[in-house]
C-alpha cells in the first residue's frame, strides 16, 4: 500500500487517439497527394493552418522514432547511420538527424514512405532550427521559408518596450510575407478565418496546458512527468486545433478533481523532482527507477513550457498561465491582428523557446520559480548531447543549484541517439544521488 | 611593416594596455563575434576589440560549458575567466550562436562585467530585417550613450563609419593583390592583418596597412614558389600554427571565407541618410555566417566566386569541433565546391590542433591536387 491513492487518468485513451490521428492524417495526405506542410513543431504552426493541410513536426517525429527504437533499436540507429553516411555530422541535433535519415532512407516510422511535404516552413530559434529545414528542402527539392524568431528577453534583463515593439513588428511582418509566399508556392488560397481560429485555439490550448501544470503544485502531484509526455504532446502536435482545446478543458477538470480528492500520480511520492531538457526518449524507464526510492519527477521547464503559455506577473513575481485572446477580452478580426497577437504570444509567453535563445540568469529565475511553487526537493539535469538548444546554460544551472544547496543530479545522454546513452551508468548516478539525499529503495 | 600585424596579434594585451594608458578618454569593449557593429562603438569613443582564444590547454571552463560546445567558445571564456582581458570595460555580443552566448553568459555570471547584447536578426535576407535591425542599433546607441555619459552625434557616427570602412577598403585592397600568380603576402600574414585589425585600434592599423600597400607589397613575393593555390574556409580560425604548416607544405592560402578573414571586412557601408539604417544594411549584406544564411543559400555562390576569382586548386574546409553552425552547412558547401571542380579537405579543429597528423592529411591532399595536373 502506498502513501496516497492513485488511479488511471480517464482521458488517457483520448490523448492516444488524438496523437495517432495526427499521423494517420499525414499518412492519408501522403497517399492522396493532398497538402502536407513540414517544419519544427515549435514553429508557428497556426500559420499554415489557413490552408487545409496536415502538419508534420520534426521534433515529435524524432521523439517517436527514438521511442520506436525501444522495440527495435536498429530502426532508430539505421536512420542515424543513413544521415551520417550522407556526411551529416554525428554531433548535430539528433531530431534533425533522424529527419534527414528518415527522408534519405525513405521510411516513415508510422508506416510506408517518408511523406515529402508541399513546402517546409520553420521558425528560427536555436542555431539549428532554420538550417534544419533548409537541408530538408535541399534534399526534397521543395520550397522553403522561415520566420526569424527573436524572443523577448527574460524579465531579469529589463528589456525596453521599444525593443519588444521592434521584435513584435519584425515577426508580424515576416508572418504576413510568409502567408503571401505560401499562397504562391502552393497555388492555394489562404483562408483568414481558418487562420484566426487557429491562432485563438493555439493560444487557448497552450494556456490550458499551463493551467494543467499549475494543478500539479498539489501534494501529491496529480501527474508525473512521464504521464505529462503523453498529455503535453497534444499541444505539441495540434495546439492550433479546436480538438486540442477541448481535450485540455476535459483534462483540466479531471486534474482539478484528482487534486481535490488527493489522487496521486505516484502513490509513494516522498521526494519531488523536476527534470531539465528533453528526456532520453529511448530510455524513459529511468523515471520509473526514481520511483523505487519514493522520488518522482513532476515536471520540467521543458514539459511545462514547450506546450504552455506562461506570463510573468511582476506583482506576484511568478509565472502564471498566460491569457488567451478571448480571456484577455480581445477579438481578432483580421489577418494582421492575428499575426500581431500571435507574435506577441510567441515572443512573450513561450518561455521554453526563450531559454533556447538566452541561457543563464533568466532561466535560473524560471527554474527557481518552479522549485518554489511546485515545492521541489531536487533536480535531475539531462546533459543532452542531442539538443544544443536546451543544453545551453545547463552547466551554469548546475552551479546555480549547488550554490543554493538544492540537490541536483546530472547525467549525460542524448534525447534521440541511443548510442550516446549509458543506462547502467545513469542508474549508478541515480543510486549515488539517492544516497546523498538520504533515500533508500522502498521495500516491495 | 607586414611584421607589425604579427606583433600586434602576438602581443595583443600589451598593445592594448599601452593604448589604454594613452587614451584615457576612451573605453574598451571586448566582443566575441564579428557581427559587432563597430562603427557605433568608434563613434562613442569605445574601442571594440575582438576576443580570440589563447590556443593553450586550460582547465577553467569545464564547470561552465558542456563538453559538446565548440573549443573556440571555451577558449575565449577561459581567457576571460583567467583575467587576460581585464582591461576591457565591458563585453558585448550580437545574437550569433548558442556557444558564444554561453561564453558571454558565464562571463557575466562569474566576472560581473558590464555587458551589451544586441539581438541581431538571423534571417538577414528578409526585407523586414532592415527596419528591425536599424531600430535595434538605435537602442544600442542609446545604451552606449547612457554608459559613457556622452551623446553620440551624427558627426561622431560619420567618423565611426569612416574609420571602419577605411579598414575594410584597405584589407580588400590587400586581398586583391593575392590574385596574382605569385601573391605578395602570405595567407598567414593576411590572417595576422585581419586579426590585428580586430584586436587593436583600427586607426593605428589602418596606417600600417596603407603603408604596407604603398611601400611593401609592390614587387614583393611572399614566397619564391607559391606552390598549389588553396582556399580556406569555415568556423572561426586564427590557428596560425596550422596556417603556417599548410603554407610550408608546398601551397599558398590565397583566399578565405572566415570571420577572422574576408567575411569580416568584405563589404563597406553604402551611402544613405539614416545612419542607423546605413550601418544595419552593411551587416545584413555582408557575406553571412551559416546561421544567417537562410532561407536561400547565398554562401555557396559567394564561395564559388572566391574560388574562381582567386583561382584555387582546392579548398580546406575547417570546422571547430562541435560548431553546429558550420556543421549545418558542411554538406552544402562541400557539394557547392565540388560542383565547380574544387576538391575539399575537411578538418576538425580543437583549441590546439595536432600539427603532425594534420600535416600528413594536408600533404596527402596536396598530392592528389598535384597529381591531377599530371593526367
Ligand atoms: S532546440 Fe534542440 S531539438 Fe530543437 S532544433 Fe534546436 S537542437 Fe534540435
Ligand atoms: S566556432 Fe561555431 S559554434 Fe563556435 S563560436 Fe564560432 S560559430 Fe559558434
Amino acid at each position: 500500500m502506498g502513501i496516497y491513492k492513485t488511479e488511471p487518468l480517464k482521458c488517457w485513451g483520448k490523448a492516444k487517439e488524438l496523437r495517432l490521428g495526427v499521423y494517420e492524417g499525414i499518412k492519408k495526405a501522403r497517399d492522396n497527394g493532398t497538402m502536407i506542410v513540414a517544419g519544427g513543431t515549435e514553429s508557428a504552426i497556426a500559420l499554415p493552418a489557413g490552408f487545409d493541410m496536415d502538419f508534420l513536426g520534426g521534433e515529435p517525429y524524432g521523439a517517436s522514432c527514438a521511442f520506436a527504437g525501444i522495440q527495435d533499436p536498429s530502426w532508430n540507429r539505421g536512420l542515424m547511420e543513413a544521415s551520417e553516411a550522407a556526411s551529416y555530422p554525428r554531433d548535430m541535433c539528433a531530431y534533425m538527424r533522424i529527419g534527414i535519415g528518415s527522408l534519405l532512407s525513405d521510411k516513415f516510422v508510422f508506416g510506408g514512405k517518408y511523406p515529402v511535404p508541399t513546402f517546409n516552413l520553420q521558425t528560427h530559434i536555436c542555431d539549428t532550427h532554420g538550417k534544419w529545414y533548409q537541408i530538408m528542402s535541399d534534399i526534397e527539392g521543395v520550397p522553403y521559408n522561415c520566420v526569424d524568431y527573436v524572443p523577448y528577453e527574460w524579465e531579469t534583463e529589463n528589456e525596453s518596450e521599444e525593443s519588444k515593439r521592434l521584435k513584435r513588428v519584425y515577426m508580424k511582418d515576416q508572418m504576413l510575407d510568409v502567408i503571401d509566399w505560401m499562397e504562391k508556392v502552393s497555388g492555394k488560397k489562404f483562408d483568414d478565418e481558418k487562420f484566426i481560429n487557429a491562432v485563438n485555439w493555439e493560444c487557448e490550448s497552450t494556456s490550458l496546458w499551463a493551467q494543467c501544470c499549475m494543478v500539479n503544485q498539489a501534494i501529491p502531484a496529480v501527474m508525473d512527468e512521464k504521464m505529462m509526455y503523453s498529455l503535453y504532446i497534444i499541444a505539441v502536435l495540434m495546439r492550433q486545433q479546436k480538438a486540442a482545446v477541448e481535450f485540455y478543458k476535459v483534462l483540466l477538470d479531471e486534474l482539478k478533481d484528482r487534486a481535490a480528492r488527493g489522487i496521486a500520480a505516484f502513490e509513494n511520492e516522498k521526494f519531488r523532482m523536476i527534470h531539465d531538457s528533453q528526456p532520453p526518449w529511448h530510455n524513459l524507464q529511468i523515471f520509473r527507477y526514481l520511483e523505487q526510492f519514493g522520488a518522482v519527477s513532476i515536471g520540467a521547464h521543458y514539459s511545462f513550457s514547450l506546450s504552455g503559455g506562461w506570463a510573468y506577473d511582476k506583482e506576484q513575481d511568478k509565472y502564471l498561465p498566460a491569457k488567451a485572446p478571448k480571456e484577455a477580452g480581445v477579438t481578432l478580426k483580421t489577418r494582421e491582428e492575428a499575426c500581431d497577437w500571435y507574435s506577441e504570444w510567441l515572443l512573450a509567453y513561450q518561455t521554453l523557446l526563450r531559454s533556447l535563445r538566452y541561457s543563464g540568469r533568466g532561466k535560473h529565475k524560471r527554474i527557481q520559480d518552479i522549485i518554489d511553487n511546485w515545492k521541489i526537493d531536487g533536480m535531475m539535469i539531462h546533459l543532452n548531447r542531442g539538443c544544443e538548444g536546451t543544453a545551453v546554460g545547463q552547466m551554469e544551472l548546475r552551479r546555480y543549484l549547488a550554490d543554493r544547496g538544492i540537490p541536483a543530479l546530472t547525467y549525460e545522454g542524448n534525447l534521440a541517439d541511443v548510442r550516446e546513452f549509458d543506462l547502467e551508468r545513469t542508474i549508478d548516478k541515480i543510486d549515488t544521488f539517492m544516497e546523498t539525499v538520504g533515500l533508500t529503495k522502498i521495500a516491495k | 611593416m607586414i611584421e607589425d600585424f604579427k606583433k600586434i596579434y602576438e602581443n595583443r594585451h600589451n598593445y592594448m594596455k599601452a593604448w589604454k594608458a594613452k587614451n584615457p578618454d576612451w573605453k574598451v569593449l571586448g566582443y566575441m563575434c564579428s557581427y559587432m557593429p563597430e562603427e557605433i562603438l568608434y563613434a562613442a569613443k569605445v574601442l571594440p576589440i575582438r576576443w580570440l582564444g589563447g590556443h593553450e590547454p586550460q582547465n577553467v571552463t569545464e564547470p561552465h560549458i558542456m563538453g559538446m560546445f565548440c573549443p573556440f567558445c571555451r577558449d575565449v571564456l577561459a581567457q576571460g575567466l583567467l583575467g587576460k582581458y581585464d582591461y576591457c570595460d565591458a563585453i558585448g555580443i550580437t545574437h550569433t550562436c548558442k556557444h558564444i552566448n554561453q561564453a558571454y553568459e558565464s562571463m557575466i555570471l562569474h566576472r560581473g562585467v558590464d555587458h551589451f547584447f544586441i539581438p541581431t536578426p538571423s534571417k538577414m535576407q528578409d526585407k523586414q530585417a532592415l527596419p528591425y535591425y536599424a531600430g535595434i542599433l538605435k537602442i544600442f546607441k542609446e545604451q552606449l550613450e547612457n554608459w559613457t555619459g556622452k551623446k553620440i552625434t551624427e558627426d561622431d557616427l560619420k567618423r565611426g563609419i569612416a574609420i571602419v570602412d577605411e579598414n575594410r577598403r584597405l584589407m580588400r585592397q590587400v586581398y586583391e593583390t593575392r590574385k596574382a600568380d605569385n601573391p605578395p603576402i602570405s595567407g598567414l600574414d593576411s590572417m595576422y592583418m585581419v586579426t590585428a585589425s580586430q584586436m587593436y585600434d583600427k586607426q593605428e592599423v589602418n596606417k600600417i596597412i596603407a603603408d604596407v600597400i604603398k611601400n611593401e607589397l609592390p614587387g614583393r613575393k611572399a614566397k619564391n614558389d607559391p606552390g598549389i593555390r588553396l582556399m580556406i574556409l569555415g568556423s572561426e580560425d586564427d590557428d596560425t600554427a596550422f596556417i603556417n604548416m599548410v603554407e610550408n607544405c608546398g601551397s599558398s592560402l590565397v583566399i578565405d571565407d572566415h570571420c577572422t578573414g574576408s567575411r569580416y571586412f568584405w563589404n563597406t557601408t553604402e551611402p544613405g541618410n539614416d545612419l542607423m539604417s546605413v550601418i544595419a544594411d552593411r551587416y545584413l549584406k555582408r557575406p553571412p555566417c551559416p546561421i544567417k544564411d537562410m532561407p536561400n543559400r547565398t554562401r555557396i555562390p559567394h564561395i564559388q566566386g572566391l574560388a574562381k576569382e582567386w583561382n584555387v586548386a582546392g579548398a580546406i574546409v575547417i570546422q571547430q569541433k562541435f560548431c553546429d553552425p558550420h556543421e549545418l552547412d558542411k554538406v552544402a558547401i562541400v557539394n557547392g565546391l565540388k560542383a565547380v571542380d574544387v576538391p575539399t579537405l575537411y578538418l576538425e579543429f580543437d583549441v590546439t590542433v595536432p600539427i603532425g597528423p594534420f600535416r600528413i592529411r594536408v600533404e596527402a591532399f596536396l598530392e592528389t591536387l598535384g597529381s591531377e595536373d599530371l593526367f
